[in-house]
């Protein structure tokens, strides 16, 4: 098990701070759970990854790199618990835990 | 259609209850998660793998939970299991119409199991509780892990369970049937033979299984429903569970040794029981009206 | 004088040396052992029929259990090393020599006997090549066959999993080798001859019937939504935009993906009786939902599947059948069109290196190739044109000065990373340190780079025809491997113009929206569907059931 955390600064502000979290995801085997939630961080937004898959830092740097250039969220909060996800999924998942989140709620 | 056993356990809850009513407790980010997996490097859920909470189905008032089939098999751990009997006690203080469950299990979790087994009989009594302050339990089974172990036992102390085909209840699972077993005893990997025993089909002709629906959320919702409507005070009186007793002895003399489930599908008078696995369920259900255990 | 008929005598030896075994040709199953012994000579080359799907178990049991004092130095000749006991003969001594195509699930065990001496091996061929040289220098001398049902006169019947019987039947009976053939029943008629009797020396009711792989067999339960995406975008930026129509497909979950949206998403976009309609398959089951919604004209098979007869029994304006009704397979038959008379093979692969080169090879696994390379390879020789042939020819050498001519689509279809992480691109194949460790004359390469077309992965397609040059390839590789290390490695700004041009093409490029891509799309989720798709004609194994 691994805990990476990545800050990110300069994104766009997610309109209305109230909003609830959104999970989307289940934590097995090749998949992973995305939870996103309002979080007051002065402008960043913050990524704290727990993953069974050791040693992958760079490519969540660079999947979480290219998930800021899509959606440049600020004052948020995703944790992610994962289970070895390929980028494929991890991005997939990503997504779809923002489109929830900015609808308001579970996925 | 949305299929049942293939959605998520957050996705099948919202689906069953009357759109937008659902209030979960402790959700994910409360992060009320397993304080063992942790320590033995483990990945957790931030929800530990259950999800309750309260809502509305058919505009009543209702506690519901659901287990996530895809996190360690629905195993019940220590934190889980709290929020499933924390649920189950709150229903005697809040009287809900009923409560809901969405069991989907392996059983207890190994790697938390002695904390798990006494979860398991926190559950059961909590259960009995319910239905003994008049409050109807129902479980809906219908996930990819099906209901084993301790939820297994659980589900048959409830007052009603729904099936889909795809669903299976029991004690022991096919592998471990097979370990303990061998393999002629029961060949796990023969998922017709797993299916015909523990699936739906047949746990709704033993009658272990109050009804039998199609793979659909919606198919779950109209009969979690129906139960609702029906749901009547249950004779939990001495006499009652004597003749229980006395309906279980007659089972196991009348089938006791037929071989497999066909030869009790035979017996019970249906015919061409060997195609029964084949029907959609409406046909199967016209096919054994009457017919069953 | 020199003699010209010592075969013919050599052959009359050892049928005289069986004579006192057999009544007619058929020969006890008690009597096997002695009928291998009394036909078998040291230094024999034998064909032992191993496919893909059908085995002549029975009789490889016996082969093994010979005794190797009297019976050993066998050069085998054989597609497909599926069984323990293809390797037994070697690990006892009975056989020394081996002549193959494809041994997935031995091949661990093939590179720790070929390590420890136990054995040599001549080559590893494609299934055409093999089949090629059982006419030229790799004539079996006995053949050991597979058959449904056999009468008294030694007709076969081999049913729907005719698969490698005829050739190996007809290379090794008429250079006058002696044929056996285990068979699951002894019938008064055969339902069609399959081969005829004359080709058969002597047959044998194994004890038990030949076991049959279920192989092509994939439950759409299992296939994600990341492979829904891919399926789309191979419909719609290859098979629309060729105006594919004849083609084979791998046996991956991938290529299924495509077969099951066929019906749903091929539909919606107006190309039934437009694509698909003429096929080189295995009769997969995730291809009825399309054949029940008019995409099929007709497939022909190199096996079959188990569970598809009655389907295919009620299908015979699509498959390939006999008279009887079931249908006929033949694996040489149906590589020669799907390397001839197909516009497009896609299949995926484990790496993908950087002139596009893939190969399936692992370290300390010697699996072989089977089929994929022959359809995999722009045939050369082709010279019939067809649309889709003709635009992929165009496409390469428009502007080179060649002589135009048309070109094969090859299509490797793949996720960035494998489970467990493995990246499916790599700068240097495993192939290499495999073929320097087992000592082979080239590393086992799949599917050659220049035959390749199309790259196909979650991030995009990379259409290699119209790259130019060495480094325009490597670029538009990369430009698709996501983010595996060729992936990251990347020049960002020629991926840019490589896109510009349409030589990369992401989802958005061609008007896929990725939340689209969920599982809701396959026109079957599960096996159950599938069953429901064909009326019920469909009866799947037990193992893909959960009803």
């Amino acid at each position: 098990m691994e805990t990476l955390v990545f800050d990110y600064r300069d994104g766009k502000p997610v309109p209305a701070s109230n909003r609830p979290p959104a999970l989307v995801g289940v934590v097995g085997s090749g998949n992973l759970e995305v939870l996103v939630e309002a979080h007051d961080l002065s402008g960043a937004a913050r990524v704290e990854v727990v993953t069974a898959a050791t040693g992958f830092r760079p490519i969540w740097q660079a999947v979480l790199d290219d998930f800021f250039n899509r959606h440049a969220p600020s004052n948020i909060l995703i944790s992610i618990n994962d289970v070895g996800a390929t980028p494929a999924v991890v991005s997939l998942r990503l997504d779809q835990a923002m489109e929830a989140f900015k609808a308001g709620g579970a996925a | 259609m949305s299929s049942y056993y293939e959605a998520s356990a957050r996705e099948r809850l919202l689906g069953l209850l009357d759109e937008g009513s659902f209030q979960e407790i402790l959700p994910p980010s409360a992060r009320i998660s397993s304080p063992h997996l942790r320590q033995l490097d483990t990945p957790a859920a931030f929800d530990d793998g259950i999800i309750v909470g309260k809502g509305l189905l058919d505009g009543k008032p209702v506690l519901a939970a659901a287990q996530e089939g895809g996190f360690m098999g629905g195993a019940v751990g220590e934190v889980h299991g709290a929020k499933l009997t924390g649920l189950l006690e709150r229903a005697l203080d809040e009287k809900p119409a009923a409560v809901l469950l969405l069991v989907e299990s392996g059983g207890v979790r190994l790697h938390e199991a002695n904390a798990g087994l006494i979860a398991v009989s926190e559950i059961m009594r909590a259960i009995l509780a319910v239905r003994a302050a008049g409050i109807p339990v129902f479980v809906l089974d219908g996930g990819q892990f099906g209901c084993f172990g301790g939820m297994g036992i659980a589900s048959r102390l409830c007052d009603a369970v729904v099936m889909s085909e795809e669903g299976r209840l029991g004690l022991s699972g096919p592998e471990v049937i097979e370990t303990t077993m061998g393999v002629e005893e029961f060949d796990s990997r023969d998922r017709a033979l797993v299916w015909r025993t523990l699936g739906g089909k047949h746990r709704y002709l033993l009658g272990e299984a109050a009804g039998i629906v199609p793979d659909a959320i919606a198919a779950f919702r109209d009969a979690a429903i129906g139960l609702l409507r029906q749901a009547q005070a249950p004779d939990l009186s001495l006499a009652a569970m004597q003749a229980e007793h006395r309906r279980l002895a007659n089972r196991l003399e009348r089938f006791g040794q037929c071989r497999d489930a066909i030869d009790i599908w035979r017996s019970l008078g249906i015919e061409e029981p060997a195609g029964l696995p084949l029907l959609e369920i409406p046909e199967f259900v016209a096919r054994t009206q009457d017919r069953r255990a | 004088m020199r003699d010209w008929d010592t075969t013919t005598r050599n052959r009359d030896q050892r049928l005289a040396r069986a004579a006192p075994l057999t009544r007619g040709k058929v020969v006890q199953a008690d009597d096997a052992t002695a009928l291998l012994e009394a036909v078998l000579e040291p230094g024999d080359r034998v064909c032992l029929e191993g496919n893909n799907q059908k085995q002549a178990d029975f009789l490889a049991k016996v082969l093994a259990g010979l005794d190797p004092a009297q019976v050993h130095d066998l050069h085998m000749v054989q597609s497909v090393l599926a069984l323990p006991e293809h390797l037994d003969v070697f690990e006892k001594g009975i056989a020394s020599k081996l002549d193959f195509s494809f041994s997935g699930p031995q091949a661990g065990r093939l590179a720790k006997l070929l390590a420890g001496g136990q054995l040599s091996i001549g080559a590893i061929h494609t299934y055409l090549e093999l089949f090629g040289r059982y006419f030229t220098d790799l004539t079996p001398r006995i053949a050991l066959v597979a058959a449904q049902a056999a009468d008294a006169a030694g007709n076969l019947y081999t049913g729907p999993n005719t698969e490698d019987t005829p050739v190996i039947v007809e290379a090794t009976c008429f250079k006058r080798g002696i044929v056996i053939a285990q068979v699951n029943e002894l019938v008064d008629q055969v339902p069609r001859v399959d081969i005829p009797g004359g080709w058969v020396d002597f047959v044998i009711q194994s004890p038990k019937p030949h076991y049959i792989e279920p192989l092509f067999t994939r439950d759409p339960a299992q296939i994600s939504e990341i492979q829904v995406l891919m399926a789309m975008m191979v419909i719609k930026g290859i098979y629309a935009e060729y105006e594919v129509n004849r083609l084979n497909h791998g046996i991956g979950f991938d290529t299924a993906a495509i077969e099951l949206l066929l019906p749903t998403y091929a539909e919606r976009l107006g190309l039934r009786g437009k694509i698909c309609r003429h096929w080189a398959l295995n009769p997969h089951p995730a291809l009825i939902p399309a054949i029940e919604a008019g995409f099929v004209q007709s497939v022909h098979s190199f096996g079959s599947e188990l569970g598809m007869e009655d389907y295919i029994r009620a299908r015979p304006d699509v498959f390939f059948t006999g008279p009887d009704g079931s249908m006929r397979s033949n694996r040489a038959l149906c590589q020669a069109a799907g390397h001839y008379a197909c516009d497009l093979f896609i299949g995926s692969t484990l790496q993908i290196d950087l002139t596009g080169n893939s190969s399936t090879a692992t370290l300390g696994r010697i699996a072989g190739f089977g089929g994929a390379p022959n359809m995999g390879a722009d045939a050369r020789g082709r010279r019939h044109a067809s649309p889709t042939w003709l635009k992929a020819g165009r496409e390469a050498r428009d502007g080179s000065g060649l002589t135009p001519r048309g070109q094969k689509l090859v299509v490797q279809m793949v996720e960035t990373f494998r489970e467990h992480m493995q990246p499916a691109f790599v700068e240097k194949l495993d192939a290499w340190e495999l073929a320097e460790n087992a000592g082979m004359d080239l590393p086992p390469v799949m599917i050659y780079g220049e035959d390749v077309s199309h790259i196909v992965t979650e991030e995009g397609i990379a259409n290699l025809l119209l790259c130019r040059g060495e480094e325009e390839r490597e670029q538009a590789i990369r430009g698709v491997a996501g983010y595996t290390p060729v992936g990251l490695a990347r020049d960002r700004r020629a991926v840019e113009n490589l896109r510009d041009r349409g030589i990369i093409r992401r989802p958005e490029d061609l008007g896929i929206d990725k939340r689209e891509a969920t599982r809701d799309l396959l026109a079957a989720r599960t096996v159950k569907d599938l069953v429901r798709a064909s009326g019920g004609l469909y009866d799947p194994p037990k193992r893909f059931r959960n009803w």
